[in-house]
């Protein structure tokens, strides 16, 4: 075997007589890493920013509007409107165990909120105590969601949208001060913490007043649920859950658990998933474009290596007369095609995090919308193996061909090259 | 006979019975290049025993040179038979073939074909690297092989650091790193002055005596007469053998 000695002694020759072309052909290979870098990193960013905000609306929610029946059942006619009340909260979370946790909600979007002589038209929710859990609605530092004591009591407590704290009272340190909702003086009990909410539905979490349902029901005399949402045990009983609901609460307001048009679903587990789809998909499309940026930068390491062959000829010839076997030779032109691919990438990988961890502390700092929703590039795991990867699979490609053609000769041929 | 010895027998590698080493029957080489069909050999017969000294002549494009390529396994007929140690050589794999030129034969080339990357000890050490000799009996077989051809204190040269008498010692010490029965050299005394030239064939002869098989390839009537045995190539055929008194 050729000694690791030798080898280099052989490359360093080889690089003596191209430096020139063998640094372009290194900045090549560097150029495409950054490129694949920079494009997974944004991937990577794009995609945990969007995740972020989904989450905005709640993880693995459940939630569903109130309809018509469509079918015909028990000799009830078609054309019935479904209604739900707040007890079927509880009927649904004893009946139906695939179901972890559930909130009803009422909504009343043109209430009347007073803080001395700002007034503003907002929407007003009534909500169950689990509500908050289930819509990632967490309270800032200082402050508190709703809770049961607040259900039970019909307590004239509100939990604000940042953004509505903010247009109320000026500043978001508001827990503990009253505020008059339809005149009447409710006590600020939590803010709601800054969150990106790329679903919604009744408008955003940050521009609304969230109240105990049973306050909600008294205040405003109502009876049926503008909403019901649940989130199921596991994302794969959320089929079951769904099935078991409809068949208890058919049972109930007797409808047929397979009309559906009787209670209109929003299943957020199947948009995550067709999201995930979507989003592994954009990462194959920027990781194909980064990758074929690299494959440039190879071809110009197989041509390097190709031109390294051909000036080597006579050497190479001289070796196999010495003994050399096939594998002595290619290994050393495939390890040689290898060194300039991992130099490549070496210093690729090196600007790349370097750019993508200002580009980072810039995004961070960036105000725009935009800037926030493309999201901090990151780089993670399997970008760095993908880029390792694809490096030395170009390495190795780029070796393999050009070494193939120096053993394809007679040594007595190669000798013979001037 | 050595010399028509081609109907001798074959398989056994047994050496030193005074049967053929070298046997060739009938080679041909065709040189294609596509719109011309160039014949450099057409069917040669040569058969060469154990401990022979013997010299290749002929003009120019003779043929001479194929001829030892074939030999030496560096290149293979179009057409015939050749057989080394008995072996049949046609049809052998590009790795068998490196080892038979690694284990059986050393060249010696006009031009020296030294790596001039590499130091003349790492040269010289190349062969026994391809055979896989352990570092520390590598290391004792190159110093004595440098000590053979009288160059212990240029070993850490590199090859433009050296005269060409120099450099072809380097060659036949690099020819010699693996003890192979047949040493080939081809015109080499061609690129040297004429003492560096006489002490060339001097080793030459020396190594003939300690039971190497010589083949040279030469032109040059002077180095021919030294040999034992003379074989004579024009337009690809063998015109005359023979032996000296």
């Amino acid at each position: 075997m050729l000694t690791a000695k030798l080898i280099v002694r052989l490359f360093h020759s080889a690089a003596k007589i191209q430096r020139k072309r063998m640094v372009l052909t290194v900045t090549a290979i560097a150029w495409g890493t950054i490129a694949i870098i920079l494009l997974l990193s944004f991937g990577e960013g794009l995609k945990r920013s969007m995740d972020q905000g989904r989450r905005g609306l709640g993880d693995s929610l459940v939630i569903l509007w109130m309809g018509e029946t469509e079918k015909a059942y028990a000799g009830l006619p078609a054309g019935r409107p479904i209604r739900l009340v707040p007890d079927d909260v509880e009927l649904v979370l004893k009946s139906v165990p695939e179901i972890a946790s559930a909130s009803g909600e009422m909504h009343n979007w043109n209430v009347q909120l007073v803080n001395g002589r700002t007034a503003l038209n907002k929407r007003v929710v009534g909500v169950h105590p689990a509500y908050g859990e289930l819509r990632t609605s967490y309270p800032q530092a200082g402050g508190r969601y709703i809770d049961e004591l607040d259900q039970r009591l019909k307590r004239r407590v509100v939990f604000l949208g940042n953004e509505l704290a903010r247009s109320l009272f000026g500043t978001e340190d508001v827990v503990g001060k009253t505020l008059l909702v339809a005149d009447m003086p409710f006590t600020v009990i939590g803010v709601i913490q800054k969150k990106r909410q790329m679903g919604m539905y009744g408008g955003p979490d940050s521009d609304r007043a969230t109240i105990p349902l049973s306050t909600f029901e008294a205040m405003f005399g109502r009876r049926y649920l503008s909403n019901f949402i649940y989130k199921p045990v596991a994302d794969d009983l959320a089929p079951v859950a769904k099935r078991r609901l409809m068949e208890v609460l058919g049972a109930k307001y007797r409808f047929d658990p397979a009309d559906t048009r009787a209670l209109y679903f929003w299943d957020t587990i199947e948009n995550t998933k067709v999201f995930t789809k979507m989003m592994i998909g954009i990462e194959i499309f920027l990781g194909v474009i980064g990758a074929l940026t690299m494959i440039i930068g190879g071809v110009g390491v197989a041509n390097i290596m190709f031109a390294a062959v051909t000036h080597r000829t006579r050497e190479i010839g001289v070796q196999m007369a010495l003994g050399a076997r096939r594998l002595y030779i290619t290994g050393a032109i495939v390890l040689e095609s290898l060194a300039l691919t991992f130099a490549g990438g070496v210093v690729g990988i090196g600007v790349g995090v370097t750019i993508v961890q200002i580009l980072a502390a810039l995004q961070e700092r960036a105000k725009s919308e935009a800037m926030e929703f493309l999201g901090a590039p990151t780089i993670s795991v399997p970008i760095a193996v993908t880029t390792v990867t694809l490096l030395g699979v170009i390495g190795l490609v780029a070796g393999y061909f050009p070494a193939r053609r120096a053993v394809s000769v007679q040594p007595a041929e190669a000798l013979r090259f001037e | 006979m050595f010399w028509n010895g081609k109907n001798g027998r074959n398989g056994a590698h047994d050496e030193g019975n005074g049967h053929a080493l070298i046997e060739l029957a009938g080679i041909r080489k065709v040189y294609d290049t596509g719109a011309i069909k160039v014949e450099a050999l057409c069917g040669v017969d040569l058969a060469v025993a154990e401990n022979e000294f013997l010299a290749i002549v002929g003009p120019s494009g003779s043929g001479k040179s194929t001829l030892m390529n074939i030999i030496g396994c560096l290149d293979t007929a179009s057409e015939g038979s050749y057989r080394l140690h008995g072996e049949q050589v046609a049809g052998l794999t590009i790795d068998r073939l490196a080892e038979i030129r690694n284990r059986r034969v050393g060249f010696v080339f006009q031009n020296f074909n030294l790596l001039p990357q590499l130091t003349a000890y790492e040269n010289v050490e190349m062969p026994l690297l391809f055979k896989g000799t352990p570092t520390r009996e590598r290391r004792e077989r190159v110093q004595h092989l440098f000590e053979q051809v009288g160059l212990a204190d240029r070993m850490l040269h590199r090859p433009v650091e050296l005269s060409g008498g120099q450099m072809q010692r380097v060659a036949i010490a690099r020819a010699l790193a693996c003890e192979p029965a047949i040493i080939l050299a081809d015109e080499p005394t061609g690129n040297l002055d004429t003492t560096s030239g006489r002490d060339i064939i001097g080793m030459f002869e020396e190594l003939w005596t300690r039971g190497h098989t010589m083949v040279l390839i030469t032109h040059d009537p002077a180095i021919a007469a030294r040999t034992r045995r003379v074989v004579r190539v024009q337009d690809g055929v063998v015109v005359s053998d023979e032996k000296a008194a």
